[in-house]
Formats: C-alpha cells, sequence, structure tokens
C-alpha cells in the first residue's frame, strides 16, 4: 500500500498512485487545524535516501474531508487517513471526521521526527500513546493503525502499549531523525535542521523493528521504510510484516512500483512453492 | 524509469558561486552561475535554488550553455527572491535540478505567447528553435515597458516584423493584454504550434483560442514547490504533478485540468485558492 505523505494530499493523485497497482492508500497526515509546514528546503537528497522535514502541511480536517469523500467514490482500493494531533482529543476528534467522511480506517502518525509536540513525542511515551488510542477507538468502529517511529529505545515496548490500547494494527516505521549539512556554507540544508531519512538506507532498521514487533504482539503489523522491489517486500514479510507500504520508491520508479512489487512477490512464492503470502509472513523467526 | 531514478540519485543539492548579476527591469534580475549538470537543461525544465538560510526556490532555467553556465530570471515577488537579488558576484547559492520535462522542438510554424517573466522559458527556447523554425512569431506583455523582459535579445533572434509588444498601460507597443493581438493574429495565419509561458490566466485564454483555432499547444505552469521530485503533491494540478509530470503541458493535457488551469491553486497547507 502507499505509504502516508507520497502524493496524498488530493483524490486525483490517489488515483494515479492507484492504477500503479496499489492494494490501498494512507493519505498525507492531516490535523484539527490547516497548517502551512516548513521554509524550503523540506527535502534533501542524499545517496542513499531522502531527508524531509515538510512540518505537517495539511489543509485541516474540515477542508480535507471534501477530498476523502472524493477519494472514497473515485478508488476501488480501502482508503486510510493519516492523522495527527497535540493532544489525545485532537487525534479522537480528526479521526471521527475522517471515518464519517468514508475512510476505511486511520493510520495515527505519532511518530513525525520533526514536529514539536505532536508525533514522536507521542509515540515515545507508552503512557500518552495509550491515552490517545484509547481516546481514539472510544469513538470509532473502525480499523486503528499505530504508526511507530524508529527513534526509540524499544519499539516492541511502544508496540506493546499501543495494541493493549486497542491498536488494530501496527505500521513500522516512520522516518529515522536525520541531518545533512552543507559544506561550503557550512549551515545546515533542511530549515528545520533535522528532518526524518526514508529509502533503502533505513530498511534494515525497519526490517529489525518489524522482527522486534512481531515477537512482542499479536495483531498484524504493515512494514514501512525502504521498500523499493519485491525482494525488499518479502523481506518484510518473512521478519513478520503481512503487508508492507512503499513512499520513497514512488520517486525512484512512479507509481508502477506497486505492480513490479505484487509481481515478484507472486513470483517468489511460486517460485519457493508457497501457496499464499500468509505462508511466509513471520517466517523467518522459525529459523 | 531508470532515467529518472539515476536522476533524483544524483542530483544532490551542490553549491556554486554567482558569476554574474543583471538589473533586468525595477523588479527582475538574471543570475548567472556555473554548474555542469544545470547547464544540460532542455528549455522549460527548473532547477531549485536555495538561497542559505532563507528559501529554495524553483526557477526556469533562462539560458545554459556548454561551458557549463546557467542563467535565470528572478522577480522580487517576496522574501525569498528579495533576499537572493540582494546577493552579489562571488556569494555562495545552492542548486538542485534540472527537474521536470521540456518544450518539444517542433520545425514548422510557430507563436510565442509570453508574459512577464514567463519569456525567460521562450526565449531559451528560441535559441534553440530559431534555426528549425522557417516561422516564429512573438508576443510578449508586461504591465509596463519597463517590467518587458528581454525585448533586446528577441530582437537579436528575430527581426522587429515578427515582434508583437504588449502593455498594459501603453507605455510601449500596443496598450492591451498579450492575448489580444492573438485572435487576429490566429485568424490570418495559419501556426504549426504556440508555445506559452507566463499568467495563468494569460495561458487560459490562449488555451481558449487554441481550441477554436485547432492549434498544438505547450505551456509551462508555476506551482508552489517543495520536493521538486514528485513525492510531496505540493503543485498539483488536477492529476498532474508540475514538477514531474510537466510544467510543460499539451493542450489535451490542459484540457483535463480546466477545472483548476487559470483558475485556482494550491497554498501552503494544500487548500485551493484563486488565483490572484
Amino acid at each position: 500500500m502507499l505509504a502516508s505523505g507520497i502524493l496524498g494530499c488530493s483524490a486525483e493523485t490517489l488515483k494515479s498512485i492507484v492504477k500503479g497497482g496499489t492494494g490501498a492508500v494512507v493519505t498525507k497526515s492531516v490535523g484539527i487545524k490547516p497548517r502551512e509546514g516548513y521554509a524550503n528546503p523540506t527535502i534533501v537528497q542524499t545517496n542513499c535516501g531522502l531527508i524531509n522535514a515538510m512540518g505537517l502541511p495539511n489543509p485541516g480536517i474540515d477542508e480535507f474531508v471534501k477530498e476523502i469523500r472524493e477519494a472514497k467514490t473515485a478508488l476501488n482500493v480501502p482508503l486510510i487517513v493519516s492523522v495527527y494531533g497535540f493532544a489525545a482529543e485532537e487525534y479522537a476528534k480528526v479521526t471521527k471526521k475522517a471515518i464519517n467522511a468514508g475512510a476505511d480506517a486511520v493510520e495515527l502518525n505519532v511518530s513525525c521526527p520533526h514536529v514539536k509536540e505532536t508525533g514522536s513525542e507521542i509515540g515515545q511515551n507508552p503512557k500518552i500513546l495509550t491515552e490517545v488510542v484509547e481516546k481514539v477507538k472510544a469513538v470509532i468502529d473502525k480499523p486503528v493503525f499505530v504508526k511507530l517511529s524508529p527513534n526509540v529505545t524499544s519499539i516492541a515496548e511502544i508496540a506493546d502499549a499501543a495494541v493493549k490500547a486497542g491498536a488494530d494494527a501496527i505500521t513500522a516505521i516512520n522516518t529515522v531523525k536525520a541531518m545533512a549539512i552543507d559544506t561550503e556554507t557550512t549551515m545546515p540544508i533542511l530549515s528545520n535542521k533535522i528532518g526524518g531519512l526514508s529509502g533503502s538506507a533505513i530498511k534494515p532498521i525497519a526490517v529489525r523493528c518489524v522482527y522486534e514487533i512481531c515477537e512482542q504482539v499479536k495483531v498484524p503489523i504493515i512494514g514501512c521504510g525502504g521498500v523499493t522491489n519485491w525482494r525488499d517486500a518479502v523481506e518484510f514479510l518473512l521478519a513478520g510484516a503481512s503487508a508492507v507500504q512503499i513512499g520513497t520508491a514512488v520517486a525512484l520508479k512512479g507509481p508502477n512500483v506497486f505492480k513490479a512489487v505484487n509481481q515478484g512477490i507472486d513470483a517468489y512464492l511460486k517460485r519457493k512453492g508457497f501457496g499464499s503470502v500468509d505462508e511466509i509472513v513471520g517466517l523467518s523467526h522459525r529459523n | 524509469m531508470k532515467l529518472s531514478a539515476y536522476r533524483i540519485a544524483t542530483n544532490q543539492l551542490r553549491t556554486t558561486r554567482i558569476l554574474s548579476v543583471k538589473t533586468e527591469s525595477p523588479t527582475v534580475k538574471t543570475f548567472t552561475f556555473k554548474d555542469k549538470v544545470c547547464a544540460r537543461a532542455k528549455p522549460g525544465q527548473f532547477l531549485m535554488l536555495w538561497i542559505p538560510g532563507v528559501d529554495e526556490i524553483p526557477l526556469s532555467v533562462l539560458d545554459a550553455n556548454e561551458d557549463g553556465a546557467v542563467s535565470v530570471a528572478v522577480k522580487k515577488v517576496g522574501e525569498a527572491t528579495q533576499a537572493l537579488q540582494n546577493k552579489k558576484v562571488g556569494e555562495i547559492i545552492g542548486l538542485r535540478g534540472p527537474f521536470g520535462n521540456s518544450f518539444t522542438l517542433k520545425r514548422g510554424r510557430i507563436l510565442m505567447v509570453g508574459g512577464g517573466t514567463g519569456i525567460a522559458p521562450l526565449l531559451f527556447l528560441t535559441k534553440k528553435l530559431a534555426s528549425k523554425a522557417p516561422r516564429l512569431v512573438f508576443v510578449i506583455g508586461a504591465k509596463t515597458k519597463e517590467e518587458l523582459l528581454f525585448i533586446d535579445k528577441l530582437e537579436e533572434v528575430r527581426s522587429k516584423g515578427n515582434l508583437v509588444a504588449t502593455t498594459e498601460d501603453g507605455s510601449y507597443g500596443v496598450k492591451c493584454l498579450a492575448t489580444t493581438p492573438l485572435e487576429s493574429l490566429l485568424a490570418k495565419e495559419r501556426f504549426d504550434m504556440i508555445y506559452t509561458c507566463g499568467p495563468e490566466q494569460m495561458m487560459r485564454k490562449v488555451l481558449d483560442l487554441t481550441e477554436k483555432h485547432e492549434i498544438a499547444l505547450e505551456a509551462s505552469l508555476e506551482r508552489l514547490m517543495r520536493c521538486a521530485i514528485g513525492l510531496c503533491g505540493s503543485c498539483v494540478v488536477g492529476k498532474y504533478r508540475v514538477c514531474r509530470d510537466g510544467p510543460v503541458f499539451t493542450a489535451s493535457q490542459l484540457k483535463e485540468v480546466k477545472s483548476e488551469f487559470g483558475i485556482l491553486k494550491r497554498n501552503f497547507d494544500g487548500r485551493k485558492i484563486l488565483l490572484e
């Protein structure tokens, strides 16, 4: 499925992603109020991935419900709305509006590494995280995914707290806190100085996180971080993910990356004599 | 697709020093610097220029030479462009790009319609086309004579008879919008292609005219840009990403986004707002 933050701000762009073969889409994170995000530079292209600090730009849920409604009618795949907030009540309010507008599920962004008082500041604290998940679960019946940050001491413990609070699935991982400095001007490049690294560089970290979470919790895990080809996706499945998300690779390979990955997984299953994806989910734990 | 992957992985920010600054009008300055990668830019492509500590902005390439010299025209529109205009020869700027597609190089009877700084990419295109096009007519417009850019350069490229200049206040050329002379021009002469760049309302009018006269069109669009590599969605017009699917769009593509083209854009928080 499409990872959050990639072209997920309008129904029409999501439509072109779905044409590329994704099985589900996650929107860009939306909050209770409109937010402009940071000044440029908001992205740094490095030789091992992208560092971004967009600053959660979004039109606010009251405006975004229009896109949700339009996307819901236009798309033939599940629509997951990514939600962020500065307090548990905000997460709950935005979630309720998103679900009422037609979202099939929400993914709580408790892992954005570059905006203060939301994101990873919530996802790094099991107590606050529990409150957020419980408040959200109390207002809706649809599935709640919780997207976790790798910037913690024990991601398994955090996942455990989320699941005990009612999370229906865990998405792992969000970007890894990172920075780039220009040597000529001696200045940090991003206007926010610190951002989150995505792409191939973080895949081994993400695979380890999924593996550890899988040992700890029983709910489905959605692997995310540096998936570029079918082999990356299979690696996540073997680590314990039931599905994977792709983000950065959409820029490298275009929306058809989803088709290519799906075909590659099918060919792998066939070649190895597996009947379905289910048979390889978490398989590496047995070895 | 392999090419784009290559382009992104190898298109990291690099710094360079400003080689020359030229004042073109009270609000526009041209900056020239050396950059091997941007020197390969084609007409219509843009680059992201980093003003260290201030901002990073998209700019259309005005000129790119084999010797590595690249130029951009910068109009003072806000804090970032003001900060850039304050920069002197020798100061450091950062670059990413070139990004996006480019104008096709059509052989035939060509009409160019440029407004304001939109003349910049058309001037670059003209340099590449001049030897190929049997006929090349330029219609340019600006608010005042002082803001009518590169008129000296255009006259170098083609004789004065093929150049129609318009100003809104009548201080130079014909007192009207750049689109006004088009109706009669298209009625009496057949063109194979129209290239346009400038204010979007102007380009929308050009699109409507090309539909009526059934002429091919390529228009270069401008939107708020952040990532410039097709990921963030800041620059979308309908289903198209201006940074990756554009910035140059054909008439048939623009027809698909008629509810937005020339009418709406997205602001920093992603909400649609009316064009000024």
